[in-house]
């Protein structure tokens, strides 16, 4: 089995191999310490100075990135943590994805910003959050979210083709899972990549009672809540995990939905969901019994201690709660 | 250490006969933006502007310093530093008044203009990391990225990022300062602690102040300088003490008459005028008409087209 950081890492030293324009930057990411999280491991051993340990800027490491890549250098940056995003706010919305259009014409900024996110490790209110709706509905700015089905290398070179800056949150602790290979999830779930967008089901593909609409981080509780569901209630989920959140990629299988609900670890309110159900209302409006049901975390700071933690951020026993509701 | 420039006494500062060439552009800049300012008042342009007024000198008398290689970034203030880089005032005025012929078809306007290696945007100190990035690729090329900044500039935190940073990877950086006095409305008194010497020596970066107005004295001056850029790879902090004699944007000056006669002793315009009457009238003369001939062209051109992101 191969771990989905050690996957990414994997995909970086293919790309970088490849592409001997592609640089890549961040906090701490040198050799022998490679990132907070490992995942640039190996990399400055292998391509020396296109990888690059910077001072504690986030906004001047993206706006570095930027420059190399507005000169013609693809650009990886890392965040060390995606709270700290907030400190790149204005490179990544006033430069970057501005200076793709705000020219009159095309101008390539192949930036790619990596943020290892989200809680359930007990970091406390700084270091767990999952701020992917501060940067939805930014125009010229994609943002991407690692899953356990798609392959990194392919989501990366996707991500380099749109010429754009996109950011790439990464679940920290979907890091330490296992990729899922061979179409096969587990002894109930296969799973199918349709369209960009991973699509998990029954192995005999019934019509599902609830379709989850899920980011890459949320892939095991939602998986847990719907083995539990089968089995407690023989209620039918499908999972449908798009590895682009925004702009909202077409969904599969939504011909035959009942119930769609969408669960993420941002907290409520704007969040991504709304722009998901944004997007699906119109479409879905003749269908659906009700409307698209939102869940997230509480509208609260992300305290440290576990018991306190859990609480706040959505678990599976929530998640069941909320599609028990929601199909009642 | 103060923090307010020291005034060069205008009147004892000698200015050379100036090059042709370079008074052509310097009242190219002038004409240009007075024109501007004009157009505002008859309600023919929108939204506002920035203009260099009092500043033309400095963009001028980098001109011969750069090569086609290097990269500039610049800011809202900026005609001046597009014209003396590209003289292309049709295309720029175009853009201003989003017509055809618009360098970024209208959409980017004064402050956001991005063509051949000259690349303006509306945040203060945005640039700099961004002019990092790009001076990492031109290491060891012999070409630079050049970055025009304020002394308002200087309360932004992405500054001193960048100077971190372009010091310690040894990126080949031009900074130039253009040392007005003032930050929009506030004087540089009450924006800023400490000097810009002080700022760069704190990063171990070369500084070099010049309170000259005139353009041989200060190309001899930062000729060698910008040369050990390019040679060594270092950035470099070059500060003109200068004076901006027009309003930040449009009429919105709120200096008191006294003050704005002073800063406008310094001005280039009316010592050349003075010193060399005999090369500057025609050259006066022809920049006024060719401006005058801009302005009306580009006013009866259509609108401009833009694709769409």
């Amino acid at each position: 089995m191969t771990r989905v950081s050690a996957h990414l890492n994997g995909a970086l030293h293919d790309l970088m191999a490849a592409d001997p324009r592609v640089h890549l930057l961040g906090e701490d990411v040198r050799d022998p310490y490679g990132g907070a999280f490992k995942v640039t491991k190996g990399l400055y051993d292998r391509f020396g100075d296109r990888v690059r340990s910077t001072p504690i800027s986030e906004n001047a490491i993206v706006g570095v990135g930027a420059g190399l890549a507005l000169a013609g250098r693809p650009a990886i940056v890392e965040i060390m943590f995606a709270d700290f995003a907030a400190l790149a706010f204005d490179q990544l919305v006033n430069f970057a994805a501005k200076s793709t259009a705000m020219y009159g014409r095309p101008v390539p900024i192949p930036l790619i910003v990596r943020c290892p996110s989200g809680g359930n490790r007990g970091y406390g209110p700084t270091h767990s959050q999952s701020p992917q709706k501060h940067f939805i509905g930014v125009p010229g700015l994609h943002v991407y979210e690692l899953t356990p089905f798609h392959d990194a290398g392919e989501l990366i070179a996707g991500m380099f083709a749109t010429e754009r800056p996109c950011l790439l949150f990464e679940d920290k602790v979907l890091y330490t899972s296992a990729m899922y290979t061979g179409g096969v999830v587990d002894d109930l779930f296969r799973y199918e990549i349709v369209g960009g967008v991973a699509r998990v089901f029954h192995n005999d593909d019934p019509a599902p009672d609830c379709t989850l609409i899920v980011p890459g981080g949320m892939v095991h509780r939602a998986l847990s809540a719907a083995w539990e569901l089968m089995l407690e209630q023989e209620v039918i989920c499908e999972l449908l995990v798009p590895a682009r959140l925004y702009p909202v990629p077409d969904l599969p299988g939504l011909n035959r939905v009942r119930h769609v609900c969408v669960l993420e670890d941002g907290t409520e309110g704007g969040a991504w969901g709304a722009e998901v159900a944004r997007v699906l209302h119109p479409r879905l409006w003749s269908t659906l019994r009700r409307p698209i049901t939102l869940a997230g975390a509480a509208a609260s700071v992300i305290p440290a201690a576990p018991h306190l933690e859990r609480e706040v951020l959505l678990q599976p026993g929530r998640i069941k709660n909320v599609i028990m509701e929601a199909i009642s | 250490m103060t923090a307010q420039p020291a005034l060069s006494p205008p009147e004892r500062e000698t200015l050379s006969p100036p090059a042709e060439a370079d008074l052509d552009l310097l009242l190219l800049i002038r004409h240009f933006e007075l024109t501007l300012l004009r157009l505002f008042d008859k309600g023919r342009l929108s939204g506002t502007t920035h203009t260099c007024l009092g500043q033309e000198y400095v963009p001028v008398a980098l001109k011969p310093l750069l090569d086609e290689a290097d990269f500039v970034f610049s800011n809202h203030r900026g005609h001046g530093h597009f014209l003396a880089r590209h003289a292309e005032p049709y295309g720029l005025l175009a853009e201003i008044m989003g017509r055809q012929g618009a360098l970024c078809a209208g959409v980017g306007g004064s402050q956001h203009i991005y063509h051949h290696r000259f690349l303006s945007t509306g945040v203060q100190g945005e640039s700099l990391p961004v002019a990092v990035g790009t001076a990492l690729t031109l290491k060891g090329t012999g070409a630079l990225a050049c970055v025009y900044i304020g002394d308002g500039t200087w309360g932004e935190g992405a500054v001193y990022e960048a100077l971190n940073m372009a010091r310690l990877w040894r990126v080949p950086l031009l900074v130039v300062v253009e040392h007005n006095g003032i930050a929009q409305s506030t004087p540089a008194a009450a924006h800023m602690a400490g000097t810009v010497a002080g700022r760069a020596a704190a990063f171990d970066i070369p500084h070099h102040r010049t309170t000259s107005t005139d353009i041989g004295h200060i190309r001899a001056e930062l000729a060698p300088l910008v040369a050990a850029v390019r040679r060594d790879s270092l950035p470099l902090v070059a500060e003109f003490a200068t004076h901006r004699i027009g309003p930040h944007s449009k009429g919105d000056d709120t200096r008191t008459p006294e003050e704005i006669a002073r800063v406008a002793r310094h001005d280039w315009y009316t010592r050349y005028a003075r010193l060399y009457p005999e090369i500057f009238e025609p050259c006066d003369l022809r920049a006024r008409e060719l401006v005058e001939r801009v302005a009306a062209e580009v006013s009866a051109r259509p609108l401009s087209v833009w694709e769409g992101p």
